[in-house]
């Protein structure tokens, strides 16, 4: 064989290499993509599917996120909603009471800039945007305390805005939800 | 040919100073929120330092690295003398001055809004301008590289452009739209604000134009350290580039998919819609597409210099490879930590996982493994290859240099692998102050000590770097002869149009900004009600 020849064969195996690990690569993006679709529709880990707006200047006058509707509130079907808010440099309710096992929407809102809700040792996690309205669903399996630090940087007291939530039994928290009013792990 | 030795050395001092000090700060920020520190009673102190830290490495150092290493691809890939050095020197004092006047306002604590800006926090106005300013002087050399290679392709028509300013060129194309989405938050958003003229501004939509900007940036910081390893460590390590056309696809790949994914940054927002967070998702997972052809590519360049020195075997020749060459070294850690770097990177691209560690300490782990570690490396083996060119003096210590960047390559692995670690655990982002006394955060004070001491290692191998380029200043006088570039296997002598412009590239990539970025602007720009009143910072 001429060293020509081996130069071309050489070239063509080359180029048959290169075209295979292309193939490769684009299967393994296409999959990931399908992946990501499959989990968000099966599992239901959907982000918010749509955009609310509030005024944050008004939050405390008038409408969902008035001082009196912050808290935890069982609804007629059994689920429950959380509704907060984030502000320099604490949360509202400061620390949240929830059941087990149950399905939960939180919706919040910032009342000055932008904050962040993460509940630690969970994947609930949500900006809060001032102007905004985050909605994110959870269910908590276990009972027991959960920090709730502000994720996101809202000026120099971020590093003190921890917040908390209390997951306490279901039967427990249906008891003390007969009162009526929105619950917090005040007055327990 | 370098002609302009002093306009690209005055480029690279000035960044690695500003990293120097940066890079202290990061150190200290390290040292101070650990439990090795005591507690720092004025967070304020922290947040300041946080935000020069950031807005040097982020704006500053990589931008003036990126000009530098253009500057010296134009005159020696092309053989041309730069053309416009008088506006190349206006565009360096304009960054001189844009950082002086955005440092002032941070050092006395006036603009302590972190390099994200994050309204309606609003500091002093002359921050933000500083940084325009920096962005306007990026912008010179942005233009100045199309007009050289204009001249160029003038007097060799139909010559394919050399492939390192092929690439050269589509970064600085990629810098130019991707720095768009900042400056129109900047200028439409926040210097309004910043300077009395308005009260109110739209968070939301502020975050999505800074979305735009703050990830094809990445891809713009990338850029010099895929040339290197394109361009730069076939020729340094004897070796030749597997395929010239693979490289110049991964480079368009990069123009075009880089930007239109920014909003993966969003995931958490209530101000952007399912729809499209999750067309950002899928495109975020092709951007791993040039990645990984980049990998294939300088895995079998590195595999013909083994071979040409003698390699045998499957992995035998991994053997044979001149591992004390310091530029084979900071190939080899810079894909390990591209590689490990990478893999979390697609764990943040879906909604889904990156609900488990989205803004904690895991999003700092991730970056600074990638641009700290996988792209700096690279930067320092660039400044390392182009110093005897550019100064007229040999580096003679090899040995120094190889224990600079393993120190690099150890402390980013020590400071990054725990930060993940305790991101997994739930600790958020930007914190002056963990109380470890809480049983709950307890556990985590193992990991960010680690931490500290790897940014303790890290600054002892960045001091070594800037110490081994002075001392190179003063070294014996040596000609190094004219600076090459790696040649391919198959040395192109006519390239497709499509590889050899970046018009059509360049369509597409702002074409894909527009349907990726337009509806959720101008959704945001004109829905009323959205805008909230500003919270200015460093007021009281």
């Amino acid at each position: 064989m001429s060293a020509e020849e081996t130069h071309h064969n050489s070239a063509e195996v080359a180029a048959r290499v290169e075209r295979r690990w292309a193939t490769i690569a684009v299967i393994i993006i296409v999959m990931m993509a399908l992946l990501a679709a499959f989990a968000g529709i099966h599992r239901a880990t959907m982000p918010q599917p749509r955009v609310e707006i509030t005024d944050p200047s008004r939050l405390h006058l008038s409408g969902e996120f008035v001082e009196s509707n912050l808290g935890s509130v069982l609804e007629a079907n059994g689920n429950v909603t959380v509704r907060a808010i984030g502000q320099q440099y604490s949360f509202t309710p400061a620390c949240i009471v929830v059941p087990a096992d149950t399905p939960i929407t939180l919706r919040a809102t910032s009342a000055d800039v932008v904050h962040g809700i993460l509940i630690q040792g969970t994947n609930v996690n949500t900006m809060l945007v001032p102007g905004y309205i985050s909605e994110q669903l959870m269910r908590f399996a276990k009972t027991g305390d959960y920090l709730m630090p502000c994720q996101e940087f809202c000026s120099f007291g971020h590093e003190g805005m921890w917040g908390k939530v209390k997951v306490i039994d279901k039967t427990e928290f249906a008891d003390r939800a007969k009162g009526g009013g929105r619950l917090s792990c005040v007055g327990q | 040919m370098l002609v302009n030795r002093k306009l690209i050395l005055a480029h690279f001092w000035l960044a690695f100073a500003v990293f120097g000090i940066a890079l202290t700060l990061g150190a200290w920020q390290m040292f101070i929120r650990s439990p090795i520190g005591t507690w720092l009673s004025n967070p304020e102190l922290y947040y300041r330092s946080l935000t020069a830290h950031g807005t040097v490495m982020g704006y500053v150092f990589p931008t003036l690295v990126a000009m530098a290493f253009g500057y010296a691809i134009s005159e020696s890939a092309l053989q041309q003398r730069l053309v416009g050095v008088r506006w190349a020197w206006a565009g360096f004092w304009l960054i001189v001055a844009g950082s002086v006047m955005a440092v002032i306002p941070i050092a006395l604590g006036r603009a302590s809004v972190l390099y994200t800006f994050y309204p309606p926090l609003i500091g002093n106005v002359f921050y933000y301008l500083g940084v325009v300013l920096v962005v306007v002087g990026s912008w010179i050399w942005v233009a100045l590289m199309s007009v050289n290679l204009r001249v160029w392709r003038k007097a060799n028509p139909g010559a394919p452009v050399p492939l390192a300013m092929f690439a050269n060129v589509a970064g600085s194309y990629l810098w130019a739209w991707t720095a768009v989405g900042a400056a129109l938050e900047l200028l439409l958003q926040i210097i309004p604000v910043a300077a009395g003229l308005k009260a109110t501004i739209d968070a939301g939509l502020a975050r999505v134009f800074f979305s735009w900007t703050l990830h094809a940036i990445v891809y713009f910081w990338l850029m010099p350290t895929y040339i290197a390893y394109y361009t730069i460590v076939p020729r340094a390590i004897g070796g030749r580039v597997y395929s010239d056309s693979m490289a110049r696809i991964s480079f368009i790949l990069f123009l075009v998919v880089a930007m239109p994914i920014g909003m993966h940054h969003t995931f958490g927002d209530p101000q952007v819609g399912a729809g499209f967070k999750f067309i950002h998702s899928a495109f975020t997972a092709l951007v791993a597409l040039p990645t990984l052809l980049t990998v294939f590519t300088i895995c079998a360049s590195v595999e013909i210099a083994a071979r040409l020195r003698g390699g045998r075997g499957m992995f035998g020749w991994i053997g044979a490879l001149p591992w004390d060459n310091p530029m084979m070294l900071a190939l080899a850690f810079s894909f390990v930590m591209l590689g490990f770097g990478g893999a979390g990177g697609l764990i943040n691209m879906s909604y889904q996982l990156d609900a488990s560690i989205h803004n904690t300490q895991w999003i700092t782990g991730h970056f600074h493994l990638i641009f700290g570690g996988a792209i700096v490396i690279m930067y320092f083996a660039i400044a390392y290859d182009l110093w005897p060119h550019l100064t007229g003096r040999e580096l003679i210590d090899l040995r120094l240099m190889r224990t600079q960047l393993w120190l690099w390559f150890i402390g980013m692995i020590v400071t990054t692998f725990p930060w993940h670690w305790v991101g997994i655990l739930g600790m958020p982002r930007r914190m002056a102050y963990f109380d470890f006394g809480d049983p709950a955060i307890a556990p985590q004070a193992l990991s960010v000590t680690l931490s500290a001491i790897g940014g303790f290692i890290l600054l002892a191998s960045g001091i070594m770097f800037i110490v081994i380029l002075a001392r190179g200043m003063r070294a014996p006088q040596a000609d190094a002869g004219p600076y090459r570039f790696a040649l391919a296997v198959h040395q192109p002598t006519t390239v497709p149009v499509a590889l050899n412009t970046h018009a059509l590239w360049v369509a597409l990539m702002i074409g894909l900004t527009l349907t990726n970025y337009g509806y959720p602007i101008l959704n945001l720009a004109l829905s009323s009600g959205t805008s909230v009143p500003a919270v200015y910072v460093g007021a009281q």
